[in-house]
C-alpha cells in the first residue's frame, strides 16, 4: 500500500511562540522504583523525574530496612553482637563475623593462632565467591538473561551445603567469636571445599561464554553508568565498584589481616568504570578467591582454633567446660560479663564482597561496647546514585543498581 | 612512603592535640578549624578518602558530642581519625565536609539523623535512615533501647487503622551483666528495663 505524506504549515507558528514569556516549562513525569521492585534487590527506593525517557532527577530513599544495629549493639555483649553482623551484608555473612570479629581483637590487642586465620580467610574467600556468584547471576537477571542465574545459583547452593556443615546454619552463620571461632573445621571438610572449588571454575567459565561476549548484554552495560575515578574516591566508593573505575585499591593487598600477605593472587581493576567493567571484577574476583582458597587448604596449619591465652576473651570448648571446674568458671564468667575488653576506640575496616566494611568501636572496659558504628560498603556506593543515574534511560537502572551489586541490609543496618 | 605521625601534623596545626588510639594515629581538632584543617589533609597530605563520619554521645559529659572522621590515605594505605568535639551540648552543631569530600553528604545526614548533629552548611540537611517527620534522634544515650511510641509517619494509614508505630517488647530483650558489683547484682538482666509490655512507660 502506498502511503501518502500530507503537508500543512501552522500559520505564524513562530510569531505564536514568542508571545509566550520565558521558557516554556517541559512537563516531567515522576516515577518511583521502589521500595519493593525487583530490581532494586532489596528495599531501595528511587524517587525520579523523567523527561520523556531520560531521567533528570533521582533521589535515592533509604531506611526500609533499619533495624538499629548501632544500638542495639551498645546494649549487647561482644559476642552476642555476632548474629546481628549476619544481617548486615547477609550475602555474605562469613566475612561479616571475621570482619567484626577482627575489630574487636583490636582494641584488645589479641593475637589469634594461625590456624584461626586460615580458617577466617578460607570463611572470607567462600563468602567472597558466594557473593559474587549470586552478584553475578542476578546481574545476567537484571540484564534479561535468565540462564546464568540457574549456573551460578547451583553452586552457590553448593557452597551453602559446605557453610552449613562448617557452622550449622546455611544463612546466619555468626561462626565467628572474638579470639577464635566457634568450632573447628568437620572432618573431610578441606576437601570437599576443593572439590566445589574444581567445580565452580568450569561454571564461571561457561558463564563468561554466555556472557562476557553477549552482544546484547555487552549493548546494555557498555558505557552505562560510568563511575570515573575521581568521583569514586570523592564519594568513598570501595570494593569492585571502585576498582572498576581504575583505581586500585583492595584491602587485602594494601592493609594485609589475616595473613593475606602470605598467599599470591591478582587485583582485577578495570579501565573504563561502566556497569560492564563491574561485572567483570566479579567474575575475575571469584577466579582469584579460588587460587587463595586452594593455597590456604595447600598449607593448612595445625594447632588451636582459638587464642588460647586469652582466658577472659574467650570461652573454651563445650568439652572443657563439662569437665573442668576452671573451664566451667570461665565459661560462666564470659556468658554473663562478656568479653572483657579494654577501653579504647578501634577502626577497622575489612574488604568484604561488597567494599569495605568498617566497625569504629568505643569500648571504656567491660564486655559491652559503649558506641559500635557500621560503615556498610552499600550505603557508600549507593550515594553516588544521584550523582550518576541523571542522564540515562529509565531501562538502565535495572542495569546499573545490578551492576552496584548492594544489600539493604549493611546500607540501612 | 613518608610516616604520617603526629608531630608532623602538630608543627603544622598547632591547634591540635593527640587522642588516644588503639590503632591508627587520631587526633582532636577543634570545630572551628575542622573544614581548614581537612582542606590541607586532602591536599597536601593524601588523604583523599573520607570512609567514615560518626559521632558518639558521651552522655553525662561535656562536651557531650564529639564527630568523628576517618579519612584513608589511597597512596599511603594509612588512617586517620580526626574527633571534633561539638561546643554545644544542647544543640551540637559541626561545620559540614560536603564541599571536600562528596561522602560527606550521605554520612552526616545519617549523624544527624541518628545522632542529632547539626552539620552547618550541608546542602540537604534531611533525615536518611528514619522518616522526616521523626521527632528523636535515636542513638543518643538518653534514648531507651525499647524505643518511644510515636506517630506512623503516613497520616491517612494512622488515621484509618488507628495504629501508631509502638515501643519494641523488652521481656527477653538483650540480657547483659553489668559487669561491676557482687555477683547477686551482676546477674544478667535486660539493660533497659524502664518499662516493658507489662510495665507503663514512666511519664516525665
Amino acid at each position: 500500500m502506498a502511503t501518502t505524506t500530507k503537508e500543512f504549515t501552522i500559520a505564524d507558528a513562530s510569531g505564536r511562540a514568542s508571545e509566550i514569556e520565558g521558557e516554556v516549562p517541559g512537563e516531567t513525569m515522576a516515577i518511583n522504583v521502589g521500595p519493593s521492585h525487583p530490581t532494586t534487590h532489596g528495599v531501595l527506593r528511587l524517587m525520579m523525574e523523567l523527561d520523556g525517557d531520560e531521567i533528570e532527577k533521582c533521589e535515592p530513599v533509604l531506611g526500609y530496612l533499619h533495624r538499629g544495629d548501632e544500638k542495639i549493639a551498645e546494649n549487647m555483649t561482644y559476642n552476642q553482637f555476632v548474629p546481628y553482623t549476619d544481617r548486615l551484608d547477609y550475602l555474605a555473612p562469613l566475612a561479616n563475623n571475621v570482619a567484626y570479629a577482627m575489630a574487636v581483637e583490636k582494641l584488645a590487642h589479641l593475637e589469634v593462632p594461625e590456624r584461626c586465620e586460615a580458617i577466617r580467610v578460607l570463611c572470607c574467600e567462600l563468602a567472597r565467591i558466594s557473593s559474587h556468584l549470586l552478584g553475578i547471576g542476578v546481574y545476567g537477571m537484571d540484564a534479561g538473561a535468565w540462564t546464568v542465574f540457574m549456573y551460578t545459583f547451583t553452586e552457590r547452593e553448593k557452597l551453602y551445603t559446605l557453610f552449613e556443615e562448617l557452622t550449622g546454619a546455611r544463612f546466619t552463620t555468626s561462626y565467628t567469636r572474638i579470639g577464635g571461632v566457634a568450632r573447628d573445621i568437620p572432618e573431610g571438610w578441606l576437601g570437599r571445599v576443593l572439590e566445589f572449588c574444581n567445580g565452580v571454575l568450569p561454571v564461571i567459565d561457561q558463564v563468561d561464554k554466555l556472557l562476557t561476549r553477549n552482544r546484547i548484554f555487552m549493548d546494555r552495560t557498555m558505557g552505562i553508568g560510568v563511575i570515573s575515578k575521581e568521583d569514586a574516591i570523592a564519594y568513598g566508593i570501595t570494593g569492585p565498584n571502585l576498582r572498576a573505575s581504575g583505581f586500585d585499591l583492595d584491602l587485602r593487598k594494601d592493609r594485609p589481616y589475616l595473613g593475606y600477605d602470605k598467599y599470591d593472587f591478582e587485583v582485577p581493576v578495570g579501565t573504563k568504570g561502566d556497569c560492564y567493567d563491574r561485572y567483570l571484577m566479579r567474575a575475575e574476583e571469584v577466579r582469584q578467591s579460588v587460587s587463595i582458597v586452594r593455597q590456604v587448604i595447600d598449607k593448612f596449619p595445625e594447632g588451636p582454633y582459638y587464642a588460647e591465652e586469652a582466658k577472659k576473651i574467650f570461652a573454651p570448648p563445650k568439652s572443657k567446660i563439662l569437665s573442668s571446674m576452671e573451664e566451667l568458671i570461665q565459661n560462666f564468667m564470659i556468658v554473663t560479663e562478656g568479653p572483657q575488653i579494654p577501653p579504647g576506640e578501634v577502626y577497622f575496616e575489612a574488604e568484604n564482597p561488597k567494599g569495605a566494611l568498617g566497625f569504629y568501636i568505643v569500648s571504656k572496659g567491660g564486655g559491652v561496647p559503649y558506641r559500635l558504628k557500621i560503615r556498610g560498603p552499600s550505603f557508600c556506593n549507593l550515594s553516588i546514585l544521584d550523582k550518576m543515574i541523571p542522564g540515562h534511560y529509565l531501562t538502565d537502572i535495572t542495569v546499573i543498581l545490578g551492576s552496584l551489586d548492594f544489600v539493604m541490609g549493611e546500607c540501612d543496618r | 612512603m613518608a610516616e604520617i605521625d603526629f608531630a608532623l601534623l602538630k608543627e603544622r596545626f598547632d591547634y591540635l592535640t593527640e587522642r588516644e588510639s588503639a590503632d591508627h594515629l587520631a587526633v582532636n581538632c577543634p570545630s572551628e578549624k575542622l573544614v581548614e584543617f581537612c582542606t590541607v589533609l586532602r591536599d597536601e597530605f593524601g588523604f583523599d578518602m573520607l570512609v567514615d563520619v560518626t559521632a558518639v554521645d558521651w552522655d553525662a559529659r561535656s562536651p557531650r558530642f564529639t564527630g568523628i572522621y576517618h579519612f584513608l590515605s589511597t597512596s599511603k594505605h594509612e588512617y586517620l581519625r580526626v574527633a571534633a568535639d561539638c561546643p554545644d551540648d544542647i544543640n551540637p552543631a559541626l561545620p559540614t565536609l560536603c564541599g571536600l569530600y562528596a561522602a560527606a553528604n550521605w554520612h552526616e545526614r545519617e549523624t544527624f539523623d541518628l545522632m542529632g548533629i547539626r552539620y552547618e552548611g550541608h546542602p540537604n540537611l534531611r533525615r536518611i535512615l528514619m522518616w522526616d517527620a521523626y521527632p528523636y534522634h535515636p542513638l543518643r544515650k538518653d534514648f531507651p533501647l525499647a524505643g518511644i511510641e510515636v506517630p506512623l509517619p503516613a497520616a491517612d494509614v494512622a488515621e484509618q487503622t488507628k495504629a501508631s508505630v509502638i515501643a519494641a517488647p523488652m521481656m527477653g530483650g538483650p540480657f547483659v551483666s553489668s559487669g561491676d558489683g557482687p555477683m547477686s547484682q551482676t546477674e544478667p538482666r535486660a539493660r533497659d528495663e524502664s518499662w516493658t509490655e507489662t510495665k507503663e512507660k514512666p511519664t516525665d
